[in-house]
């Protein structure tokens, strides 16, 4: 049993630069700028910020998609290498596993969920034959579907059933962390909440812990404990949810704060320029 | 979350709307290429002389009950040499297609997964290859390894791998790029796996399309050859070997095998595209 101090994931000094263009039009990109953050066990930590903030590439990074150009990440209270052997990726992919954004795009539109399923439950727990089967009816319930689906493709789904498809194969890997990159962002209001709260009892009933990327304010309350506020690969704020929400502390956060569409909300045009425009005018 | 059920329950499509995409002109060449294959694969029952021997007392004869089409310049019977040529035309041609398919997957793949430098050094070998016109390139494998249909076979099948690896190389990059193909990767499968298992089945269908489209143009390319001599060799039936054959007879005044040998190339490639054209248009219709 792990106490609450445990952290599962460890990130120092995490950085990374995309180059764009070639020539004179050859810019770059700091995507990551030195972050540093912890999870502990069994939380839930949202990272929010605007696009391109770099939020996106800390959960590649984390889960081994891009490779850092400095900085080291603990997972589990093991270093994760820098080019991983094969026997090592498997090792992270049992620690940590992620959901995407776009659910049609993550799950191949040939191979029935079974067949989806079936590969994370043989690739990682070497279960096959009648076992997987029922491992797969097991998923499937707790994610809200029923057997029946385990023959349908994705195809035959929408996005809500697609998306909760791609939370049962990444939990078929039994991992301690889940990475859920704008897991819900491509999903109706309704279904949204659904979703939501699925991923909470999950996480309850499974003792997982979170990192919940987002770029909508709206939704980090339902789900997490803290908060981190990215903007332009650093991290610009840290604390528990209702702190940095009701009483942000870094201006660009309440600039975030300010712009979240809501009921009765009028786009200020001058708020919309500041966040794009430099730090020293949205900081004045 | 009960309100969810699935969309279409196990209701799969099946071939049932086949003759609907088909249209009348994709029924009439598949019934064609049908036709074609049924004569090359059973060449030897329906042939009614043996193609390659004739008697010249005969040559020149028009069509009779005896000879259905009539007879060449040596006498042979051309409906029976038209049976066998089916089958060296649509040979070769299926090799062509089997070989630049399977080749350009496999780059296509290769450049797909690694991409940046891999993608960038293939990308640099395709143009090299695309310098050459196929039949010249055709025509250097014949002065280097000698004439047959082997040697132009493998040598056009070189020169269309470029085109099938263009084409397959950007819808496997397209494939590369959806969340499915990183999420196989985060489980630790190899590359191998990753691109055989779960790339390679959803580029199937511009792979079939680009077969039916080839097929055409390797048919053409390799009468032409043997148009030229250098493909199949003499006294071997060929269509295209046949147009050049029936080349003197025609200035004589006889242009039945020119004619017949010419249609049928030209009936069979326009079947042929009018597939693959069929297959492309069903694939970027799927495709929203």
């Amino acid at each position: 049993m792990s106490t609450t101090a445990e952290n599962v994931i460890e990130i120092s000094g995490l950085c990374k630069q995309f180059t764009t263009g070639r020539g004179r039009k050859r810019r770059t990109v700091r995507a990551l700028d030195d972050v540093s953050l912890t999870v502990a066990d069994g939380s839930c930590l949202a990272v929010v910020g605007e696009s391109g903030s770099g939020k996106s590439t800390l959960a590649r990074v984390l889960v081994g998609l891009e490779r850092a150009d400095a900085g080291e990440v603990v997972l589990a209270g093991r270093p994760v290498a820098q080019r991983p052997r094969r026997a090592e990726r498997r090792a992270r992919a049992r620690d940590v596993q992620m959901v995407f954004q776009d659910p049609s795009g993550s799950l191949n539109r040939r191979r029935t969920v079974e067949a989806a399923i079936g590969e994370v439950l043989a690739a990682h727990h070497r279960v096959t034959g009648s076992d997987a089967r029922r491992r797969i009816d097991d998923l499937l319930d707790q994610v809200g579907l029923r057997p029946a689906h385990a023959r349908a493709l994705p195809g035959e789904l929408s996005g809500g059933q697609q998306q909760r498809v791609a939370i049962a194969r990444a939990l078929a890997a039994e991992p301690r962390v889940l990475v859920l990159d704008e897991a819900v962002a491509a999903l109706d209001v309704s279904v949204q909440a659904q979703v939501l709260n699925l991923l909470a009892e999950i996480r309850r009933a499974r003792r997982l812990t979170y990192l919940f990327i987002t770029h909508d304010l709206s939704v980090v309350r339902q789900v997490s404990d803290e908060v981190v506020v990215m903007r332009r690969g650093q991290v610009v704020e840290r604390g528990s949810t209702d702190q940095v929400l009701d009483h942000p502390r870094h201006p660009y956060t309440v600039l975030l704060r300010d712009s979240a569409p809501r009921p009765g909300w009028r786009p200020r045009l001058s708020i919309n320029s500041d966040i794009s425009s430099d730090t020293a005018e949205a900081e004045a | 979350m009960s309100a969810e059920t699935l969309a279409r329950p196990a209701a799969r499509r099946r071939g049932g709307d086949l003759a609907v995409w088909l249209g009348p002109l994709g029924i009439a060449a598949a019934v064609i290429i049908a036709l074609i294959t049924l004569a090359a694969l059973f060449a030897p029952l329906i042939a009614t002389h043996d193609p390659d021997i004739g008697s010249v007392v005969q040559r020149y004869q028009g069509p009779s009950a005896e000879h259905l089409l009539g007879t060449d310049q040596s006498g042979r019977d051309l409906f029976s040499r038209l049976l066998y040529g089916a089958r060296t035309s649509l040979f070769g041609a299926a090799v062509v297609v089997l070989l630049a398919g399977g080749g350009g997957a496999v780059l296509a793949l290769v450049a797909a997964w690694f991409g940046r430098n891999v993608d960038a050094f293939l990308g640099r070998v395709l143009d090299l290859l695309f310098a050459f016109p196929n039949l010249l390139l055709a025509i250097l494998a014949v002065a280097v390894f000698g004439t047959g249909l082997a040697q132009v076979t493998i040598a056009l099948a070189i020169s269309y791998v470029p085109y099938t690896a263009r084409v397959l190389r950007s819808v496997a990059l397209r494939e590369r790029r959806l969340a499915y193909v990183q999420a196989a990767e985060l489980q630790g499968l190899s590359g191998l796996v990753v691109s055989l298992r779960h790339i390679l089945p959803n580029i199937v269908p511009q792979i079939l399309t680009g077969a039916a489209i080839n097929f055409g143009y390797a048919m053409i390319d390799l009468a032409a050859l043997s148009f030229l001599g250098l493909g199949v060799q003499p006294p071997t039936a060929d269509w295209g070997l046949m147009v050049s054959q029936g080349k003197d007879s025609l200035l004589q005044g006889y242009p039945q095998q020119s004619m017949l040998a010419g249609t049928c190339i030209v009936v069979a490639v326009a079947a042929f595209s009018v597939i693959g054209e069929r297959l492309g248009g069903r694939k970027a219709g799927g495709r929203a």
